[in-house]
């Protein structure tokens, strides 16, 4: 490619003394944006914890990972521990139990006896969600995620579900119509 | 001493010592915190942000609901949290430095920039005679004679509060900000007093509260409309009193190490220039030192070239001054003007901060001393001319 050589600008007289036609140029951009902000034309920061983006936020964003339970209130996890092995920071941990059998879902076999994700850690990749056979796992709209302590930041099962509530899905295998 | 006692006039001790407190310390200290606010609050005027607008009344403290901001707009409170914090850091003294000079440096830096203020006329005259004063009280600290080289005089003390603070520092950068600090304001001190040679000679008179009065009775010096401004030798005298107050207020702008000339600080090239080694209470005052020459310097200026504390068309309107029958209401109303007018001024020096990029050294030095020193020089030898060909009076 041909080299383009860009010619340095000839500085008229008035230019070089600074103050006559310079100084005015560059007054006009900075009180032109003056103005324009004064006007209220200019879109600046969003002020944040009094406004919120909650209401823009994309369809595909993610959140905090939840679990949630389905249709019939069942605990979609089936502590198959995918998630727990997929997981890039290694913020899932699991406890599997065994489902005991006078339980109405004795067929499923297995559900989380513990469920720990340790936000902290968590960098929202998804990977849980992706990888998970029982939509189980979801990444919700929660971004805000705050605590005093490191052991408020483990988000336990039961806070997971209060965050995930119900999801109606794909997955039927468990249920007495099929 | 009985006789020496009886001398003194206790009315006069005490009403300069009331307009020195109420200048001083309630004017143009807060003025000086608030500029800075101002100046915060427009660079991000102009830079599309929204800048300091979180500090407001701590009522939350007391078990409030809300903070309370004044005048619905947030952030006016910034200056005392800003005062706050610096009194709060840790005020750390370096091993390797001077202590002595480098405690004496930030005083000397902000003490001449206040005592400047003691001869800026800012307001006409108070008629107290509610109060019992028969003479009405001249709103100027010391009424005297030598105004402006009083103003020169201290103020190039200034430069000895940067240089102690470099050198005493011990350490490179704040060496090389006090050397460009000192050879930059001894360039523009020139400029800066031949720039108003012209307007002492137009006037013959170097009493800062006679030369305002003189403007509010024959038009300001760069707006010569009314009175005796009409006559055909003041209106030629326009030219080069413009052509003195640009370089006036350009020399100010060096002066106050502002934006296109603040190489002795200089963030890019010197860590934070002269103050680098300076923290809390101490790095507050070369602050506040600059920016309190920034507010005298644009009363300075407003005196001299834009009528001080005069309402524009001031005699024509009715607004004008008469020496002792001057009302109350019309001194108050003076006095407002002279601050509106360098609170006008305060911001277009913050205009012009967020504008103009800064200097090369040598380009600073040239255009010091190849054009504003010789523009100045021949602006004297105009103004001589012109007064020479057209009498005043």
């Amino acid at each position: 490619m041909a080299t383009v050589v860009v010619q340095r600008p000839k500085l008229k007289w008035h230019e070089k003394a600074f103050v006559l036609s310079t100084l005015w140029k560059g007054l006009k951009i900075t009180l032109g944006h003056a103005v324009r902000m004064l006007q209220g034309k200019t879109k600046v920061t969003m002020q944040y914890p009094e406004q919120k983006w909650d209401d823009q936020l994309p369809e595909w964003y993610r959140g905090a990972p939840t679990l949630v339970t389905d249709e019939q209130g069942r605990e979609r996890c089936v502590s198959c521990q995918l998630c727990e092995f997929i997981c890039p920071p290694k913020a899932i941990k699991i406890i599997p139990s065994e489902i005991p059998s006078d339980d109405p879902w004795a067929k499923v076999e297995k559900r989380p006896k513990e469920f720990d994700i340790d936000m902290i850690r968590c960098i929202y990749c998804g990977m849980c969600e992706e990888v998970c056979p029982e939509q189980a796992i979801f990444l919700r709209k929660d971004y805000a995620i705050t605590g005093e302590s490191r052991a408020e930041m483990v988000h336990n099962k039961a806070k997971l579900y209060e965050i995930g509530g119900v999801r109606e899905g794909l997955v039927n295998k468990w249920n007495e119509l099929k | 001493m009985t006789v020496l006692l009886g001398s003194i006039d206790l009315t006069f001790l005490a009403i300069s010592l009331a307009k020195i407190i109420v200048l001083t310390f309630m004017v143009i200290l807060p003025m000086v915190a608030y500029s800075v606010m101002a100046e915060r609050r427009g660079a991000a005027i102009m830079q599309d942000r929204v800048g300091p607008n979180r500090t407001n009344l701590p009522l939350t403290l007391l078990g409030f609901k809300k903070d309370l901001s004044i005048f619905g707009m947030g952030g006016l409170l910034q200056p005392m949290a800003d005062g706050l914090k610096f009194i709060l850091k840790e005020d750390f003294t370096p091993k390797h430095v001077r202590t002595f000079y480098f405690w004496l440096a930030p005083a000397l830096t902000m003490v001449p920039a206040l005592l400047t203020c003691a001869v800026l006329p800012f307001g006409s005259e108070l008629n107290l005679g509610f109060l019992g004063l028969a003479q009405p009280v001249k709103a100027v600290i010391a009424d005297l004679n030598v105004g402006p080289l009083y103003t020169f005089a201290i103020a190039s003390l200034g430069v000895y509060g940067i240089v102690l603070a470099g050198w005493s520092s011990n350490s490179k950068y704040p060496f090389l900000g006090a050397v460009r600090s000192s050879s930059q304001m001894i360039s523009y001190e020139l400029s800066l007093g031949l720039a108003i040679v012209p307007v002492l000679m137009v006037f013959g008179e170097l009493n800062l509260g006679k030369i305002a009065a003189a403007q509010d009775a024959d038009g300001w010096l760069i707006l010569p409309l009314w009175g005796h401004g009409l006559s055909l030798g003041r209106l030629l005298l326009w030219i080069p009193m413009l052509i003195s107050f640009v370089i006036f207020t350009i020399a100010m702008f060096a002066e106050t190490n502002r934006m296109p000339f603040d190489l002795p600080e200089c963030e890019t090239e010197l860590v934070a220039g002269y103050h680098t080694e300076y923290s809390s209470m101490k790095f507050a005052l070369f602050f506040l030192g600059e920016y309190a020459a920034m507010i005298i310097g644009s009363g300075l200026a407003v005196t001299l070239f834009l009528g001080g504390w005069s309402i524009p068309f001031g005699p024509l309107l009715g607004l004008g001054y008469t020496p002792g029958a001057t009302p109350l209401w019309l001194g108050l109303l003076h006095i407002a003007t002279f601050f509106a007018k360098v609170i006008v001024f305060i911001l277009f020096f913050i205009g012009v901060r967020w504008t103009v990029p800064r200097f090369r050294y040598d380009q600073l030095m040239k255009l010091g001393w190849l054009w504003m020193f010789e523009i100045a020089l021949a602006n004297v030898l105009l103004t001589a001319v012109i007064m020479w060909l057209v009498p005043l009076k």
